[in-house]
């Protein structure tokens, strides 16, 4: 049985919760919510109200004030709802649109922004992406110019998961035109701001419950008190807050696969051919046994990643390569998984279409494995 | 209103159960445990009761020091404190409801709310055999519970249909599993659990002796269940369950 001593009894104990929730209230309702191609906005203020997106955040913004490890139990339960997309969804508001806010927000935006969004009354997103850069964050174009104590934005954002429904979007833009890494700022705009418009939701070949929209911004005045930490600082804040958002994909990218792995050799446990289990046959056996040690290679250098990050110590070398390794690991163990199916594989009763579908995400969301390498390339001073 | 609910730490009912070869039990490797499913019920009741009419929940359990764990998921749904029996012993229903006696003897609750039985032994016996020995009134296998003014009207489920009974507190009700739908422990109810106090006694602290006076001679798997078979029709079904099974 696998053991990993970090996690406490109370770890335990949010695991379950997490996880009884996922399977019972979510993962019954994963084909009509992947066919609505979006899940109902109450799952936010459910989970909301279970504390699940206030684990590592303090008390007195309405979290819980626990340590990484909460964060890991969570992330790697979530994919139990059977379905990437609603588990990317959450982690969008947990994870990788808000800590920012924690970490540099000031009090009133706290308030405004953060508390409510622990709470699962304001949906948030991330609005990095534009169609002209997604790898190269330094290379946006939309634009945020000071008038008096406001500033104007303008400019257009794509892929932003939560983006047709979310009530603020911590959001990326250019205040000066001239700097390109120098000179951008992070600012958290409301929705409900003039001039804002959601353009399609993006048909995608996965997550198909999540909603990932176009965004544009049309002389959208917003005042200065929501520029979030220093002008000008935003692309280290993005920097820095990518950290948590890769490996929080990290480690539910590896627990999702483990859950193909897990069904999978029941599957070939169960499934005859010649008169044997699948796993009468040596090939099987070796290919299970493959896919699994790939998994605890993966599962063993995330929680490296996650201790290093918990003790507050540098951890960029380490999540950016779980998060590479993960990447690719996943869709291939996963890919692997479908083969072992056959025909049970490809179809979408079976229990592998869908994650294998959603995993291709993993390798491209949140920063590319490209993009993984070139970091640590220059980490490594090559 | 003072309500005493119980927990039983149970091996995993999803498990298989493989017996010992000398038949003397169980294995127990590698096995997992949880609350007792039943139970869960008898808290959410609980902490609902607290809820509309004020009052303190204390949470009792008798078993290994391990079912703290199970204490402690009780308190995060909301239990205010908790008490261990601890005893590595395998008590047999009896010996249970005396333990119990002597903790209500101590704490004087209103009422108290249990399982209707542990899904590792099914048994359903302890919350009936603590009504004798409190010489309480008690009602099982409830699926509906309201109290007013010193009593409990209680919905219960019996064989054929429901039956509705009115008892006097201080009373016993065992809980069913229509009876609510148990909540899931928030991430800020289960670090408050932490805090939450928790008191470990004996058996020999409460005075009371737990050898058992029923002896298990030994387990036995039940036969293996042969393969399902289709049948062509409704009437083939009749005739079959009528002439081959005889069970209509
Ligand atoms: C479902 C989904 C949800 C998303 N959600 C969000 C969100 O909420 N918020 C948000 O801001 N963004 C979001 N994104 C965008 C995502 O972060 C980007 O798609 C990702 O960063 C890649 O950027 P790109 O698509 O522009 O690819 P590009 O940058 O155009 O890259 C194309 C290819 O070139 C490679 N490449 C690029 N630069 C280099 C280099 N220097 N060396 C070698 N190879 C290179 C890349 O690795 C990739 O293979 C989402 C995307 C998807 C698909």
């Amino acid at each position: 049985m696998k053991k990993y001593p970090q996690f406490t009894d109370e770890h335990e104990m949010y695991r379950k919760a997490v996880r009884d929730y996922c399977e019972k209230e979510l993962a019954p309702n994963a084909e009509e919510w992947e066919d609505n191609r979006l899940f109902p906005r109450e799952v936010f203020k459910n989970m909301g109200e279970l504390g699940f997106f206030g684990a590592r955040y303090p008390e007195d913004v309405g979290g819980s004030g626990g340590d990484t490890w909460y964060t890991a139990v969570y992330a790697e339960e979530l994919p139990r709802c059977k379905m990437a997309g609603l588990a990317m969804a959450m982690l969008v508001q947990s994870d990788m649109a808000t800590p920012i806010i924690n970490e540099i927000g000031s009090d009133e935006q706290k308030e405004e922004f953060l508390a409510p969004a622990i709470r699962g009354e304001k949906i948030a997103a991330l609005g990095v992406s534009e169609p002209g850069a997604g790898s190269d964050v330094a290379g946006i174009r939309t634009t945020a110019k000071k008038d008096g104590d406001d500033y104007i934005i303008n400019g257009q954002k794509t892929w932003i998961t939560n983006g047709s429904r979310a009530d603020f979007i911590t959001l990326a833009a250019r205040t000066d035109p001239d700097d390109r890494y120098g000179g951008i700022s992070l600012f958290l705009f409301p929705t409900d701001t003039p001039g804002f418009a959601v353009g399609n939701k993006l048909e995608k070949i996965g997550n198909h419950c999540s909603d990932t929209a176009e965004l544009f911004f049309e002389n959208c005045r917003v005042p200065s008190r929501y520029l979030l930490g220093h002008e000008g600082a935003g692309f280290y804040y993005i920097m820095q807050n990518f950290q948590g958002e890769r490996l929080v994909g990290a480690l539910t990218g590896t627990a999702g696969a483990q859950i193909v792995v897990d069904n999978t050799i029941k599957y070939c446990q169960e499934r005859e051919a010649f008169g044997r289990p699948l796993t009468g046959f040596q090939v099987t056996r070796h290919k299970i046994v493959d896919m699994e040690t790939r998994l605890e290679a993966c599962r063993t250098l995330s929680y490296h990643a996650t201790d290093l990050f918990d003790r507050g110590l540098p951890a960029q070398r380490e999540i950016s390569m779980a998060k590479l390794m993960v990447g690719e690991a996943a869709m291939e163990v996963i890919d692997q998984c479908l083969q072992l199916h056959g025909g049970m594989g490809y179809v979408e009763e079976g229990p592998v279409a869908r994650a294998w579908r959603d995993t291709r995400l993993l390798s491209i969301g949140g920063g590319t494995s490209e993009i993984m390498k070139e970091i640590l390339s220059k980490l490594m001073n090559l | 209103m003072k309500i005493l609910t119980t927990v039983k730490r149970v091996t995993d009912p999803d498990m298989k159960v493989r017996i010992q070869p000398d038949q003397s039990g169980i294995v127990t490797e590698g096995v997992e445990y949880k609350m007792n499913s039943f139970d869960e019920y008898g808290v959410e009741e609980a902490i609902t009761l607290k809820e509309a009419h004020g009052g303190e929940v204390v949470v009792v359990s008798i078993g290994p020091g391990a079912a703290t764990k199970e204490l402690r998921t009780a308190m995060a749904m909301g239990a205010d404190r908790a008490i261990l029996v601890e005893t590595d012993a395998d008590l047999d229903s009896d010996a249970v409801a005396r333990v119990l006696a002597e903790v209500v003897g101590r704490e004087e609750p209103d009422v108290i709310i249990m399982g209707k039985q542990a899904v590792d032994s099914d048994r359903s016996q302890t919350p009936q055999i603590l009504g004798s020995y409190l010489n309480w009134p008690q009602a099982t296998f409830a699926y509906k519970v309201e109290i007013e003014d010193g009593w409990a009207v209680v919905g219960r489920e019996v064989d054929g249909g429901t039956a509705t009974k009115r008892i006097k507190l201080p009373g016993i009700i065992s809980a069913d599993l229509r009876l609510n739908e148990p909540r899931y422990a928030s991430l800020p109810g289960i670090m408050k659990a932490k805090r939450k106090p928790l008191e470990t006694l004996t058996p020999d602290d409460l005075g009371v002796d737990i050898a058992p006076k029923v002896k298990v001679l030994n387990y036995e798997a039940p036969e293996e269940r042969g393969a399902g078979e289709m049948v062509d029709d409704v009437d083939d079904l009749i005739n079959r369950l009528k002439d081959e099974a005889r069970v209509i």
